[in-house]
């Protein structure tokens, strides 16, 4: 039976809230299939503003995996803002899709995907706005499945209440995968309810509720087993082993709305190697699988007719990392030479940065900012977190960004990271004028900045520093308020360089919900009753409310705020994660935590690109391999010229 | 190694094209930043040969004459774009409609150089239509008789710039409600997909700062106690001289 849509009841609702044109879809590249035509129906949520949530890659990617598939739909859903949300509530209009504006509890199935831990308080709003109970124990077969991805879902702990089932890696295969699982169970007349479904999915995703949690005495996990049969005692990620066969997004969804990111991203690798100890990003996502320099051509081409965008991002962790990076930029500038289509390289490692991205990303005219994250200030603290970037390196590379004429050079930092003292943080002052001193020289002119960009380190799950205590976020405001006072202090560069950061607070409660375990549940659940909404966002984050409801939710246990963010972990202690398979072997994981802090320096770990396997356990554990060029391919301008036609 | 101040060549503009479109359904919530944002995309993947201004930034050449504001629709809205070689104003228009979004919709293209579009010289005022969900046309006569006996009407209204004092009478032209017993009455129900409604016609001059339908709504709502159920939709029907938009009554 067809569903109706919402638009009726959401119409007169939108002329009475800010920037109404967010939810009413309707965007090149968006698809609106018949209900009927589906069997098994996706509604995707990206649990952040639509101007955050949009660009998205990974929705944009499984959006239109699950599309094109006959007999399969997906819509989009994003938070709504609390004005929007208030007024849903007075007239009883329900979370909708912006694609066709059905109600996301119509849908089989509710993807969530989490780049953030702070977007949690927002999974509850969109569940009880969708009609949804909260609890996945309350659910019937009238609810969608509720599952989490993305790389926050690698510790889902903290929301395990409110989840059915959580994919870890990859989604491309993995959706579909589910979705046959789903059909099946559908078309078998729905056997043994939800738990049969949840059953069928228990090989391919993680359902907490066929897992339970004991606890010693003092609040650490005792154990965390499978309370049924035929339930794995781990649960492994996925991992797309060829990304030339899964060329997605092909056509990006190109909004009406103002988004962070204005233009058309093609993935030119997954994974990364360079071993930096603070990076979640980097430790879950391997190995690395570099995207052919033809197949990321013929997507730019693609990507560029079908949106319109007029800036190309090539994305990665570590783009300038690819092993033919030089050729896709000369190759792709070549091609949209005097087309007023420009490139952009959103993360560049500052060693891998070279004078010919620096000619090529400002061939047509364009020089968007550059950024570079040292991440540490002083070279003992790059040691300490493997991000072993050279003073040398960042001065040789900013150098050629400024003489290649770029005005503006941002660098961001970390605070708090392990082992670091007041003067690793006041380094950053140093290098910054050092900056300022040698872009003056090297473009012959006054006006040239540099921005200083740092925030709070917050230990991750699946990464070395997974035991490190969390810094007090009084020393990280104290260290952060000190750099301010040096970057001021010296009147030849002060005018020159910026300074930007964020505080300490929120990083805490990041913190709390990074490493949390199922007890952070009912803190969250709290937070989100007394109003919390949006906590990704400044003007909505209240760290009071957060400190308030912390302590009352886990009164009557032995943890507290403290025991989750600032303590430091041993060995032993059973993680809330430890169930969760990103592949990393534990043992490899510890020896690089107790390598970071030894007393005599870090030791260095290399990139396994590059240098021979040092085991960490992916591959192994995975079944999976590096992928890297070079093809020796390149890329033929004439070919692809047609894209922006010069009649 | 590129020179810093090397500035991109730019093809020069040949051409000028007005190009009149509508902003309807959905459509109407957009900002004239979002529908600025539409057509720079909308005429890349129609691949039109746009013009681009010089600098470090180029900026494809649209102008905008004045847009209808956020979640007011339009039939009659203008921008012209500068083109580096000549194309005929039914390909242009065939073209972007096949890019552009359904309800960003190009009705008209034509050479800026011939002056036979609405918008070009005198361009002083709209027709609008408004439609008032739970109104009761008879109510709306006696508030629009009230509304154009006064002398002035002082309305407040709030812009980002804070609170604005506007007088809403002296820029209406002409203020009517449309007959139910009129023909286009019975279009009603088509045209606004809202059943029980009164319909508001006016021609309303462009004045600084700008006197909009809202305005006018607002002194029948405060003066005259003319309270729709839900938010009206409004519609800018026509725009350009007053000789012109007399000779337009269409609804």
């Amino acid at each position: 039976m067809p569903v109706e849509s919402v638009y009726p009841a959401l119409e007169p609702l939108l002329p009475r809230v800010r920037k109404p044109v967010q939810y009413v879809g309707g965007e090149v590249g968006s698809v609106t299939k018949d209900w009927d035509s589906a069997d098994v129906r996706w509604a995707l949520c990206y649990p952040d503003a639509y101007e955050v949530g949009l660009p998205n890659q990974g929705i944009q990617i499984l959006y239109e995996v699950l599309n094109e598939r006959d007999g399969v739909l997906a819509e989009r859903t994003y938070a709504v803002w609390p004005d929007l949300e208030a007024l849903m509530r007075d007239h009883g209009v329900p979370q909708f899709t912006v694609d066709a504006h059905r109600p996301v509890g119509a849908f089989d199935v509710l993807g969530v995907s989490f780049a953030t831990e702070m977007a949690y308080t927002n999974l509850l709003t969109v569940l009880d706005l969708a009609g949804i109970p909260l609890f996945s124990s309350e659910r019937t077969l009238a609810h969608p499945l509720v599952i989490a991805g993305g790389h926050a879902a690698f510790n889902p702990e903290p929301i395990a209440d409110f989840l059915d089932a959580v994919v870890l890696g990859d989604g491309e295969q993995a959706v579909l995968a589910i979705t046959d699982v789903i059909r099946a169970w559908k078309q078998a007349g729905q056997p043994d309810g939800r738990d049969g479904l949840l059953l069928g999915l228990a090989n391919l995703a993680y359902v907490p509720r066929f897992y339970d949690f004991s606890y010693h005495p003092d609040g650490r996990i005792s154990n965390v087993s499978p309370n049924r049969q035929d339930i794995p005692p781990t649960v492994s990620k996925h991992t797309v082993m060829d990304l030339d066969a899964w060329p997605y997004p092909r056509a990006p969804i190109v909004p009406v709305a103002e988004t962070v990111h204005e233009r058309y991203s093609v993935e030119i690798f997954r994974g990364c190697t360079r071993g930096c100890r603070f990076c979640q990003a980097g430790m879950i996502t391997r190995p690395v699988r570099e995207r052919s320099i033809t197949t990321i051509g013929s997507m730019v081409a693609a990507g560029v007719a079908a949106s319109g965008f007029d800036e190309v991002g090539l994305l990665s962790l570590s783009s300038a990392d690819h092993s033919e990076i030089n050729e896709i930029a000369v190759d792709l500038a070549d091609c949209y030479e005097g087309s007023n289509v420009g490139l952009s390289l959103p993360s560049t490692r500052v060693d891998a940065f070279n004078v010919t991205l620096a000619n090529e990303l400002s061939r047509n005219g364009r020089r968007s900012g550059l950024t570079f994250a040292p991440e540490g200030g002083s070279e003992r603290m790059r040691k300490v977190i493997n991000k072993m970037v050279t003073e040398e390196d960042l001065i040789r590379t900013v150098s050629t960004s400024y003489a290649s004429g770029w005005r503006q050079v941002k660098l961001y930092f970390m605070c708090g990271l392990p082992t670091e003292t007041d003067e690793d943080v006041l380094a950053i002052a140093a290098l910054a004028r050092r900056v300022i001193a040698v872009g003056r020289e090297a473009s012959g002119r006054r006006d040239i900045r540099c921005t200083v960009s740092i925030g709070a380190f917050v230990p991750k799950p699946h990464t070395p520093f997974q035991w490190a205590a969390q810094c007090p976020p009084e020393v990280v405001d104290a260290r952060l308020r000190a750099l301010g006072g040096a970057l001021r202090a010296d009147r030849a560069y002060a005018k020159a360089i910026g300074y930007r950061y964020h505080d300490g607070q929120p990083g805490v409660i990041e913190g709390l919900l990074s490493r949390g375990d199922r007890r952070v549940g009912r803190v969250i659940l709290a937070a989100w009753l007394d109003g919390g909404r949006f906590d990704g966002w400044s003007e909505y984050f209240s760290f009071e409310r957060w400190v308030r409801c912390a302590e009352s939710a886990l009164a009557n246990e032995p943890v507290d705020l403290a025991w989750y963010t600032t303590r430091e972990r041993d060995y032993s202690e059973v993680l809330p994660w430890d169930h969760l398979d990103a592949g990393l072997d534990r043992d490899w994981l510890w020896q690089d935590w107790q390598d970071s802090i030894a007393p005599e320096g870090a030791a260095e770990v290399e990139d396994c690109r590059w240098t021979p396997c040092y085991e960490c356990g992916v591959c192994s554990a995975m079944g999976t391999e590096i992928q890297v060029g070079p093809t020796g391919e390149r890329l033929d301008g004439r070919r692809l010229l047609p894209v922006v036609s010069r009649r | 190694m590129a020179r810093p101040d090397l500035k991109t060549a730019q093809l020069p503009a040949v051409q000028h094209l007005v190009v009149r479109y509508a902003k309807r359904g959905k459509m109407r919530f957009a900002s004239h930043r979002d529908v600025a944002r539409v057509f720079e995309r909308g005429v890349r993947r129609a691949g039109l040969p746009i013009a681009y201004s010089a600098g470090f930034t180029p900026h494809p050449r649209i102008s905008y004459a004045g847009g209808a504001p956020t979640g007011v629709a339009s039939e009659a809205e203008y921008l012209t774009l500068a083109l580096t070689s000549r194309l005929a104003g039914p390909q242009v228009r065939e073209r972007l409609n096949a890019a552009l979004p359904d309800g960003i919709d190009v009705i008209d293209v034509t050479d800026a150089a011939s002056g036979a579009h609405a918008a070009s010289g005198d361009n002083t005022a709209s027709r609008w239509r408004v439609v008032l969900p739970g109104v009761e046309p008879a109510a709306a006569q006696r508030a629009v008789a009230g509304f154009l006996a006064l002398g002035e009407a002082p309305v407040e209204r709030l812009t980002d710039k804070g609170v604005r004092r506007l007088d809403a009478r002296s820029a209406v032209i002409t203020l009517d409600v449309l007959d139910p017993a009129d023909p286009e009455g019975g279009q009603r129900a088509a045209v606004t997909g809202v059943q029980d409604c009164a319909i508001l016609r006016m021609v309303v001059l462009h004045t600084a700062p700008a006197v909009r339908p809202d305005d006018v709504l607002t002194a029948l709502r405060e003066r005259h106690g003319l309270v729709p159920s839900s938010p009206p939709i409004t519609t800018r029907l026509a725009q350009g001289s007053l000789a012109l938009l007399a000779g337009t009554s269409a609804l």
